[in-house]
Protein backbone atom coordinates (compact mmCIF):
# COMPACT_ATOMS: atom_id res chain seq x y z
CA UNK A 1 0.00 0.00 0.00
CA UNK A 2 1.04 3.59 -0.61
CA UNK A 3 0.67 6.31 1.97
CA UNK A 4 1.17 10.03 2.27
CA UNK A 5 2.75 10.90 5.61
CA UNK A 6 2.67 14.31 7.21
CA UNK A 7 5.28 14.20 9.93
CA UNK A 8 6.24 16.81 12.51
CA UNK A 9 9.94 17.61 12.09
CA UNK A 10 11.76 19.65 14.69
CA UNK A 11 15.54 19.90 14.84
CA UNK A 12 15.78 20.33 18.59
CA UNK A 13 13.96 21.45 21.73
CA UNK A 14 14.12 25.12 20.86
CA UNK A 15 13.88 24.84 17.10
CA UNK A 16 10.81 25.87 15.12
CA UNK A 17 9.18 22.70 13.90
CA UNK A 18 7.04 22.09 10.85
CA UNK A 19 5.14 19.36 9.09
CA UNK A 20 6.97 17.65 6.23
CA UNK A 21 5.30 15.40 3.69
CA UNK A 22 6.69 12.04 2.67
CA UNK A 23 5.44 9.36 0.32
CA UNK A 24 5.97 5.73 1.25
CA UNK A 25 5.25 3.04 -1.31
CA UNK A 26 4.71 -0.71 -1.40
CA UNK A 27 4.19 -1.06 2.33
CA UNK A 28 2.86 -4.47 3.31
CA UNK A 29 -0.42 -4.38 5.20
CA UNK A 30 1.20 -6.91 7.54
CA UNK A 31 3.94 -4.46 8.48
CA UNK A 32 3.76 -2.76 11.81
CA UNK A 33 3.49 1.01 11.96
CA UNK A 34 7.02 1.34 13.29
CA UNK A 35 8.35 -0.94 10.53
CA UNK A 36 6.76 1.45 8.08
CA UNK A 37 8.60 4.28 9.86
CA UNK A 38 11.84 2.24 9.62
CA UNK A 39 11.34 1.83 5.87
CA UNK A 40 10.82 5.57 5.54
CA UNK A 41 13.95 6.25 7.59
CA UNK A 42 16.05 3.84 5.49
CA UNK A 43 14.92 5.67 2.38
CA UNK A 44 15.77 9.00 3.98
CA UNK A 45 19.23 7.78 5.01
CA UNK A 46 19.82 6.43 1.48
CA UNK A 47 18.99 9.86 0.15
CA UNK A 48 21.37 11.45 2.63
CA UNK A 49 18.56 13.06 4.63
CA UNK A 50 18.13 12.98 8.36
CA UNK A 51 15.89 10.13 9.55
CA UNK A 52 12.77 10.90 11.59
CA UNK A 53 13.44 10.58 15.32
CA UNK A 54 10.82 8.65 17.26
CA UNK A 55 10.84 6.76 20.54
CA UNK A 56 10.63 2.97 20.71
CA UNK A 57 12.29 0.17 22.58
CA UNK A 58 10.69 -3.21 23.20
CA UNK A 59 8.30 -3.16 20.23
CA UNK A 60 6.26 -5.67 22.22
CA UNK A 61 3.79 -3.28 23.80
CA UNK A 62 5.29 -3.51 27.27
CA UNK A 63 7.85 -0.77 27.74
CA UNK A 64 5.76 2.31 26.99
CA UNK A 65 8.45 4.08 24.96
CA UNK A 66 6.66 4.32 21.62
CA UNK A 67 4.55 7.45 21.51
CA UNK A 68 3.07 8.70 18.28
CA UNK A 69 -0.07 10.77 17.90
CA UNK A 70 -1.49 9.36 14.69
CA UNK A 71 -4.43 10.98 12.92
CA UNK A 72 -5.71 12.65 16.06
CA UNK A 73 -5.26 9.74 18.43
CA UNK A 74 -2.40 8.60 20.64
CA UNK A 75 -1.13 5.20 19.46
CA UNK A 76 -3.28 5.42 16.34
CA UNK A 77 -6.68 4.17 15.28
CA UNK A 78 -6.69 0.80 17.06
CA UNK A 79 -7.78 0.39 20.68
CA UNK A 80 -5.90 -0.97 23.68
CA UNK A 81 -2.53 -1.14 21.94
CA UNK A 82 0.67 0.84 21.81
CA UNK A 83 2.03 2.35 18.59
CA UNK A 84 4.46 -0.56 18.17
CA UNK A 85 1.52 -2.98 18.10
CA UNK A 86 -0.33 -1.01 15.45
CA UNK A 87 -0.44 -2.60 12.01
CA UNK A 88 -0.72 -1.07 8.60
CA UNK A 89 -3.90 -3.02 7.85
CA UNK A 90 -5.64 -0.42 9.98
CA UNK A 91 -4.99 2.11 7.21
CA UNK A 92 -6.34 2.39 3.67
CA UNK A 93 -4.22 2.47 0.56
CA UNK A 94 -3.58 6.08 -0.43
CA UNK A 95 -4.51 7.43 2.99
CA UNK A 96 -2.88 10.54 4.43
CA UNK A 97 -1.45 9.85 7.86
CA UNK A 98 -0.59 12.76 10.13
CA UNK A 99 2.00 11.92 12.77
CA UNK A 100 2.60 14.30 15.67
CA UNK A 101 4.48 14.14 18.96
CA UNK A 102 2.63 14.09 22.32
CA UNK A 103 1.68 17.68 23.04
CA UNK A 104 1.84 18.91 26.63
CA UNK A 105 3.80 21.58 28.43
CA UNK A 106 5.47 19.04 30.74
CA UNK A 107 6.41 16.86 27.70
CA UNK A 108 8.70 19.13 25.66
CA UNK A 109 9.74 17.91 22.22
CA UNK A 110 13.35 16.71 22.13
CA UNK A 111 13.48 16.12 18.41
CA UNK A 112 10.86 15.39 15.75
CA UNK A 113 8.42 12.94 17.35
CA UNK A 114 10.38 12.32 20.54
CA UNK A 115 9.24 14.03 23.71
CA UNK A 116 10.83 14.21 27.13
CA UNK A 117 8.61 12.29 29.52
CA UNK A 118 10.86 12.53 32.56
CA UNK A 119 8.05 14.51 34.21
CA UNK A 120 6.47 11.10 34.85
CA UNK A 121 9.67 9.91 36.54
CA UNK A 122 9.57 12.96 38.77
CA UNK A 123 6.01 12.11 39.81
CA UNK A 124 7.08 8.57 40.64
CA UNK A 125 10.04 9.89 42.63
CA UNK A 126 7.61 12.02 44.62
CA UNK A 127 5.99 8.93 46.14
CA UNK A 128 5.29 6.14 43.66
CA UNK A 129 7.07 3.48 45.68
CA UNK A 130 6.95 1.50 48.90
CA UNK A 131 9.87 2.17 51.21
CA UNK A 132 11.69 -1.05 51.90
CA UNK A 133 13.99 -1.31 54.86
CA UNK A 134 16.63 -3.96 55.13
CA UNK A 135 15.90 -7.12 57.02
CA UNK A 136 14.54 -10.56 56.35
CA UNK A 137 12.25 -11.12 53.39
CA UNK A 138 8.67 -11.32 54.67
CA UNK A 139 6.68 -14.41 53.80
CA UNK A 140 4.54 -13.68 50.72
CA UNK A 141 1.48 -15.32 52.24
CA UNK A 142 1.77 -13.75 55.66
CA UNK A 143 -0.46 -10.77 54.74
CA UNK A 144 -3.90 -11.73 53.51
CA UNK A 145 -5.14 -9.63 50.58
CA UNK A 146 -8.63 -9.70 49.16
CA UNK A 147 -8.61 -11.23 45.68
CA UNK A 148 -10.67 -8.33 44.40
CA UNK A 149 -8.12 -5.79 45.61
CA UNK A 150 -5.21 -7.83 44.31
CA UNK A 151 -6.86 -7.85 40.88
CA UNK A 152 -7.56 -4.12 40.92
CA UNK A 153 -4.00 -3.40 42.02
CA UNK A 154 -2.68 -5.57 39.20
CA UNK A 155 -4.91 -3.78 36.70
CA UNK A 156 -3.60 -0.42 37.89
CA UNK A 157 -0.02 -1.69 37.82
CA UNK A 158 -0.44 -2.54 34.14
CA UNK A 159 0.19 1.15 33.36
CA UNK A 160 3.38 1.41 31.31
CA UNK A 161 3.66 5.18 31.68
CA UNK A 162 3.59 5.89 27.96
CA UNK A 163 1.76 9.20 28.42
CA UNK A 164 -1.05 8.53 25.95
CA UNK A 165 -3.52 9.70 28.60
CA UNK A 166 -1.82 13.10 28.75
CA UNK A 167 -1.61 13.26 24.97
CA UNK A 168 -5.29 12.47 24.50
CA UNK A 169 -6.65 14.65 27.28
CA UNK A 170 -7.88 18.02 26.07
CA UNK A 171 -6.39 19.44 29.26
CA UNK A 172 -3.11 17.51 29.06
CA UNK A 173 -3.93 16.08 32.47
CA UNK A 174 -1.86 13.27 33.93
CA UNK A 175 -4.58 12.10 36.29
CA UNK A 176 -4.97 8.64 34.76
CA UNK A 177 -1.26 7.91 35.04
CA UNK A 178 -0.90 9.29 38.56
CA UNK A 179 -4.08 7.59 39.74
CA UNK A 180 -2.90 4.22 38.43
CA UNK A 181 0.37 4.63 40.28
CA UNK A 182 -1.43 5.75 43.45
CA UNK A 183 -3.98 2.94 43.18
CA UNK A 184 -1.57 0.07 42.71
CA UNK A 185 -0.23 0.79 46.20
CA UNK A 186 -3.35 2.16 47.86
CA UNK A 187 -5.14 -1.13 47.27
CA UNK A 188 -2.53 -3.24 49.02
CA UNK A 189 -1.71 -3.36 52.73
CA UNK A 190 2.00 -2.82 52.03
CA UNK A 191 1.17 0.43 50.28
CA UNK A 192 -1.31 1.71 52.88
CA UNK A 193 1.42 2.65 55.33
CA UNK A 194 2.60 5.59 53.22
CA UNK A 195 -0.70 6.12 51.39
CA UNK A 196 -1.50 9.62 52.64
CA UNK A 197 1.90 11.12 51.99
CA UNK A 198 2.13 9.36 48.69
CA UNK A 199 -1.06 10.74 47.20
CA UNK A 200 -0.43 14.28 48.46
CA UNK A 201 3.15 14.37 47.21
CA UNK A 202 2.42 12.82 43.82
CA UNK A 203 -0.51 15.13 43.17
CA UNK A 204 1.52 18.15 44.29
CA UNK A 205 4.31 17.15 41.93
CA UNK A 206 1.87 16.62 39.08
CA UNK A 207 0.46 20.13 39.62
CA UNK A 208 3.87 21.77 39.87
CA UNK A 209 4.99 20.16 36.62
CA UNK A 210 2.14 21.93 34.83
CA UNK A 211 -0.16 19.10 33.83
CA UNK A 212 -3.78 20.19 33.35
CA UNK A 213 -6.74 19.45 35.58
CA UNK A 214 -9.02 16.50 34.92
CA UNK A 215 -12.46 17.49 33.65
CA UNK A 216 -13.78 13.93 33.52
CA UNK A 217 -13.80 13.82 29.75
CA UNK A 218 -12.53 10.22 29.79
CA UNK A 219 -10.53 10.46 26.56
CA UNK A 220 -7.59 9.05 28.55
CA UNK A 221 -9.35 5.79 29.30
CA UNK A 222 -10.38 5.44 25.66
CA UNK A 223 -6.82 5.58 24.36
CA UNK A 224 -4.96 3.83 27.16
CA UNK A 225 -3.10 0.85 25.69
CA UNK A 226 -3.48 -0.94 29.01
CA UNK A 227 -7.14 0.05 29.47
CA UNK A 228 -6.54 1.68 32.83
CA UNK A 229 -9.94 2.56 34.22
CA UNK A 230 -11.01 6.06 35.23
CA UNK A 231 -12.28 4.55 38.48
CA UNK A 232 -8.62 4.85 39.49
CA UNK A 233 -8.99 8.63 39.21
CA UNK A 234 -12.01 8.52 41.48
CA UNK A 235 -10.01 6.39 43.92
CA UNK A 236 -7.18 8.91 43.86
CA UNK A 237 -9.62 11.77 44.50
CA UNK A 238 -10.94 9.82 47.48
CA UNK A 239 -7.46 9.03 48.75
CA UNK A 240 -6.48 12.66 48.37
CA UNK A 241 -9.53 13.91 50.21
CA UNK A 242 -8.99 11.50 53.09
CA UNK A 243 -5.29 12.40 53.24
CA UNK A 244 -6.10 16.11 53.34
CA UNK A 245 -8.62 15.90 56.14
CA UNK A 246 -6.69 13.40 58.24
CA UNK B 1 -0.37 34.45 44.25
CA UNK B 2 -3.73 33.99 45.89
CA UNK B 3 -4.57 30.86 47.83
CA UNK B 4 -7.16 29.74 45.32
CA UNK B 5 -4.47 29.46 42.69
CA UNK B 6 -2.13 27.47 44.86
CA UNK B 7 -4.76 24.95 45.93
CA UNK B 8 -4.07 21.56 44.45
CA UNK B 9 -5.92 20.52 41.32
CA UNK B 10 -7.97 17.93 43.20
CA UNK B 11 -8.94 20.33 45.99
CA UNK B 12 -10.23 22.75 43.40
CA UNK B 13 -12.17 20.03 41.67
CA UNK B 14 -13.73 18.82 44.90
CA UNK B 15 -14.94 22.35 45.65
CA UNK B 16 -16.06 22.72 42.07
CA UNK B 17 -18.26 19.64 42.33
CA UNK B 18 -19.64 20.51 45.77
CA UNK B 19 -20.70 23.98 44.57
CA UNK B 20 -22.05 22.40 41.40
CA UNK B 21 -24.19 19.90 43.32
CA UNK B 22 -25.44 22.70 45.54
CA UNK B 23 -26.46 24.75 42.50
CA UNK B 24 -28.22 21.70 41.08
CA UNK B 25 -30.41 21.43 44.15
CA UNK B 26 -31.19 25.11 43.79
CA UNK B 27 -32.37 24.51 40.23
CA UNK B 28 -34.89 22.00 41.52
CA UNK B 29 -36.30 24.47 44.05
CA UNK B 30 -36.44 27.24 41.47
CA UNK B 31 -38.17 24.98 38.95
CA UNK B 32 -40.80 23.83 41.41
CA UNK B 33 -41.69 27.47 42.10
CA UNK B 34 -41.79 28.29 38.38
CA UNK B 35 -44.12 25.39 37.76
CA UNK B 36 -46.69 27.04 40.02
CA UNK B 37 -47.32 29.43 37.15
CA UNK B 38 -48.62 26.54 35.09
CA UNK B 39 -50.78 25.03 37.78
CA UNK B 40 -52.27 28.32 38.85
CA UNK B 41 -52.82 30.75 35.94
CA UNK B 42 -54.12 33.39 38.39
CA UNK B 43 -50.43 33.67 39.53
CA UNK B 44 -51.50 33.69 43.16
CA UNK B 45 -49.52 30.61 44.19
CA UNK B 46 -46.45 31.78 42.34
CA UNK B 47 -46.64 35.22 43.90
CA UNK B 48 -47.06 33.79 47.38
CA UNK B 49 -44.01 31.59 46.83
CA UNK B 50 -42.00 34.48 45.38
CA UNK B 51 -43.11 36.68 48.28
CA UNK B 52 -42.01 34.03 50.74
CA UNK B 53 -38.62 33.63 49.02
CA UNK B 54 -38.23 37.40 48.94
CA UNK B 55 -39.09 38.07 52.58
CA UNK B 56 -38.28 35.00 54.68
CA UNK B 57 -35.20 35.96 56.76
CA UNK B 58 -33.63 32.50 56.50
CA UNK B 59 -33.94 32.55 52.75
CA UNK B 60 -32.59 36.08 52.66
CA UNK B 61 -29.43 34.80 54.33
CA UNK B 62 -29.39 31.72 52.16
CA UNK B 63 -29.57 33.89 49.08
CA UNK B 64 -26.05 35.12 49.78
CA UNK B 65 -24.86 31.55 50.23
CA UNK B 66 -26.32 30.89 46.82
CA UNK B 67 -24.56 33.87 45.26
CA UNK B 68 -21.33 32.71 46.86
CA UNK B 69 -21.94 29.24 45.43
CA UNK B 70 -22.30 30.67 41.95
CA UNK B 71 -19.30 32.93 42.46
CA UNK B 72 -16.92 30.21 43.62
CA UNK B 73 -18.12 27.74 41.01
CA UNK B 74 -17.46 30.30 38.28
CA UNK B 75 -14.11 31.51 39.61
CA UNK B 76 -12.82 27.97 40.14
CA UNK B 77 -14.07 26.94 36.71
CA UNK B 78 -12.24 29.80 35.05
CA UNK B 79 -9.00 29.16 36.97
CA UNK B 80 -9.10 25.44 36.14
CA UNK B 81 -9.75 26.20 32.49
CA UNK B 82 -6.92 28.70 32.18
CA UNK B 83 -4.54 26.20 33.75
CA UNK B 84 -5.79 23.59 31.32
CA UNK B 85 -5.15 25.80 28.33
CA UNK B 86 -1.69 26.54 29.67
CA UNK B 87 -0.95 22.84 29.98
CA UNK B 88 -0.92 22.50 26.18
CA UNK B 89 0.70 25.59 24.71
CA UNK B 90 1.04 23.99 21.29
CA UNK B 91 -1.99 22.11 20.05
CA UNK B 92 -2.38 19.28 17.57
CA UNK B 93 -2.87 19.66 13.85
CA UNK B 94 -5.47 16.91 13.87
CA UNK B 95 -8.03 17.49 16.61
CA UNK B 96 -8.56 14.67 19.07
CA UNK B 97 -10.67 11.82 17.79
CA UNK B 98 -10.77 9.71 20.94
CA UNK B 99 -14.12 8.68 22.29
CA UNK B 100 -15.10 10.92 25.16
CA UNK B 101 -17.96 12.61 26.88
CA UNK B 102 -19.12 15.20 24.30
CA UNK B 103 -20.58 17.89 26.54
CA UNK B 104 -17.52 17.79 28.79
CA UNK B 105 -15.52 19.47 26.02
CA UNK B 106 -17.69 22.56 26.07
CA UNK B 107 -18.21 23.10 29.82
CA UNK B 108 -16.35 26.43 29.86
CA UNK B 109 -18.38 27.71 26.91
CA UNK B 110 -21.77 26.52 28.14
CA UNK B 111 -20.73 27.81 31.55
CA UNK B 112 -19.90 31.26 30.20
CA UNK B 113 -23.21 31.42 28.34
CA UNK B 114 -25.10 30.42 31.48
CA UNK B 115 -23.22 33.16 33.33
CA UNK B 116 -24.35 35.77 30.81
CA UNK B 117 -27.88 34.42 31.06
CA UNK B 118 -27.68 34.61 34.84
CA UNK B 119 -26.76 38.30 34.66
CA UNK B 120 -29.63 39.05 32.27
CA UNK B 121 -31.96 36.95 34.39
CA UNK B 122 -31.00 38.81 37.57
CA UNK B 123 -31.49 42.06 35.68
CA UNK B 124 -34.96 40.99 34.60
CA UNK B 125 -36.22 40.05 38.01
CA UNK B 126 -33.94 40.52 40.95
CA UNK B 127 -32.85 44.09 40.18
CA UNK B 128 -36.41 45.21 39.40
CA UNK B 129 -37.55 43.75 42.66
CA UNK B 130 -34.72 45.39 44.58
CA UNK B 131 -35.69 48.73 43.08
CA UNK B 132 -39.35 48.15 43.96
CA UNK B 133 -40.37 48.42 40.31
CA UNK B 134 -42.66 45.40 40.41
CA UNK B 135 -46.44 45.99 40.09
CA UNK B 136 -48.65 45.14 43.06
CA UNK B 137 -50.69 41.97 43.09
CA UNK B 138 -54.24 42.38 44.37
CA UNK B 139 -56.27 39.32 45.04
CA UNK B 140 -59.06 39.14 47.61
CA UNK B 141 -57.72 37.34 50.66
CA UNK B 142 -54.15 37.12 49.35
CA UNK B 143 -52.88 40.24 51.06
CA UNK B 144 -50.52 42.79 49.56
CA UNK B 145 -47.57 41.52 47.57
CA UNK B 146 -45.60 42.08 44.41
CA UNK B 147 -46.83 40.56 41.18
CA UNK B 148 -43.59 38.79 40.22
CA UNK B 149 -45.70 36.38 38.19
CA UNK B 150 -46.79 39.20 35.89
CA UNK B 151 -43.15 40.05 35.13
CA UNK B 152 -42.54 36.44 34.13
CA UNK B 153 -45.70 36.12 32.08
CA UNK B 154 -45.01 39.37 30.23
CA UNK B 155 -41.54 38.23 29.34
CA UNK B 156 -42.81 34.84 28.24
CA UNK B 157 -45.25 36.50 25.83
CA UNK B 158 -42.34 38.07 23.99
CA UNK B 159 -41.33 35.83 21.04
CA UNK B 160 -37.70 36.91 21.04
CA UNK B 161 -37.31 36.35 24.75
CA UNK B 162 -38.94 32.91 24.62
CA UNK B 163 -36.56 31.78 21.85
CA UNK B 164 -33.59 33.20 23.77
CA UNK B 165 -34.74 31.53 26.99
CA UNK B 166 -35.25 28.14 25.37
CA UNK B 167 -31.79 28.20 23.76
CA UNK B 168 -30.16 29.25 27.03
CA UNK B 169 -31.91 26.50 28.93
CA UNK B 170 -30.90 23.88 26.36
CA UNK B 171 -27.27 24.92 26.78
CA UNK B 172 -27.70 24.69 30.53
CA UNK B 173 -29.05 21.17 30.00
CA UNK B 174 -25.85 20.21 28.15
CA UNK B 175 -23.83 21.66 31.02
CA UNK B 176 -25.84 19.72 33.58
CA UNK B 177 -25.69 16.46 31.66
CA UNK B 178 -21.93 16.28 32.03
CA UNK B 179 -21.89 17.99 35.41
CA UNK B 180 -23.99 15.51 37.34
CA UNK B 181 -21.93 12.37 36.92
CA UNK B 182 -18.75 14.41 36.79
CA UNK B 183 -19.38 15.75 40.29
CA UNK B 184 -19.60 12.23 41.66
CA UNK B 185 -16.43 11.20 39.83
CA UNK B 186 -14.55 14.22 41.21
CA UNK B 187 -15.70 13.44 44.71
CA UNK B 188 -14.44 9.91 44.25
CA UNK B 189 -17.91 8.46 44.61
CA UNK B 190 -17.74 5.66 42.10
CA UNK B 191 -18.91 2.14 42.52
CA UNK B 192 -19.40 -0.84 40.21
CA UNK B 193 -23.03 -1.08 41.12
CA UNK B 194 -24.10 2.51 41.65
CA UNK B 195 -22.13 4.46 39.04
CA UNK B 196 -24.28 3.31 36.09
CA UNK B 197 -27.31 4.38 38.12
CA UNK B 198 -25.77 7.79 38.82
CA UNK B 199 -25.00 8.27 35.15
CA UNK B 200 -28.60 7.42 34.29
CA UNK B 201 -29.85 9.71 37.02
CA UNK B 202 -27.68 12.50 35.63
CA UNK B 203 -29.25 12.19 32.19
CA UNK B 204 -32.68 12.00 33.78
CA UNK B 205 -32.02 15.04 35.96
CA UNK B 206 -30.71 17.18 33.11
CA UNK B 207 -33.57 16.23 30.79
CA UNK B 208 -36.29 16.76 33.41
CA UNK B 209 -34.84 20.06 34.61
CA UNK B 210 -34.33 21.40 31.10
CA UNK B 211 -37.71 20.23 29.86
CA UNK B 212 -39.37 21.56 33.02
CA UNK B 213 -37.94 25.05 32.60
CA UNK B 214 -38.54 25.15 28.85
CA UNK B 215 -42.14 23.98 28.93
CA UNK B 216 -43.22 26.95 31.09
CA UNK B 217 -42.55 29.76 28.58
CA UNK B 218 -43.85 27.61 25.75
CA UNK B 219 -47.18 26.96 27.47
CA UNK B 220 -47.54 30.58 28.58
CA UNK B 221 -46.65 31.81 25.10
CA UNK B 222 -49.23 29.64 23.37
CA UNK B 223 -51.88 29.91 26.08
S1 LIG C 1 8.10 0.08 21.96
FE1 LIG C 1 7.75 -0.75 23.92
S2 LIG C 1 5.63 -0.44 24.13
FE2 LIG C 1 5.97 0.18 22.08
Amino acid sequence: MDLKLKIWRQQGPDAQGKFVEYLVQNISSDASFLEMMDILNEELVAKGEEPVAFDHDCREGICGMCSLYINGRPHGPDTAITTCQLHMRKFKDGETVVIEPWRAKPFPVIKDLMVDRSAFDEIIQAGGYVSVNTGGVPDANAIPIKKENADLAMDAAACIGCGACVAACKNASAMLFVSAKVSQFALLPQGRVEANNRVENMVAKMDVLGFGNCTNTYACEAVCPKEISITNIARMNREFFVAKIS
Amino acid sequence: MSNTLSYSSITKKIWMSLFGLFLMTFLVVHLSINLLLLFDPSRELFNIAAHFMGTNPLIQIFQWVLFAGFGFHIILGVILQIQNWMARPKGYKVKGTSEDSVFSKYMIYTGMIIFVFLIIHLGNFFVLKMQGDVPEFHQPGAGEMEDMGLLVVNLFRNTGYVIFYVIMLLLMGFHLDHAFQSAFQSLGLTHNKYTPFIKGLGHFYSIVITAGYIIIPLIIYFR
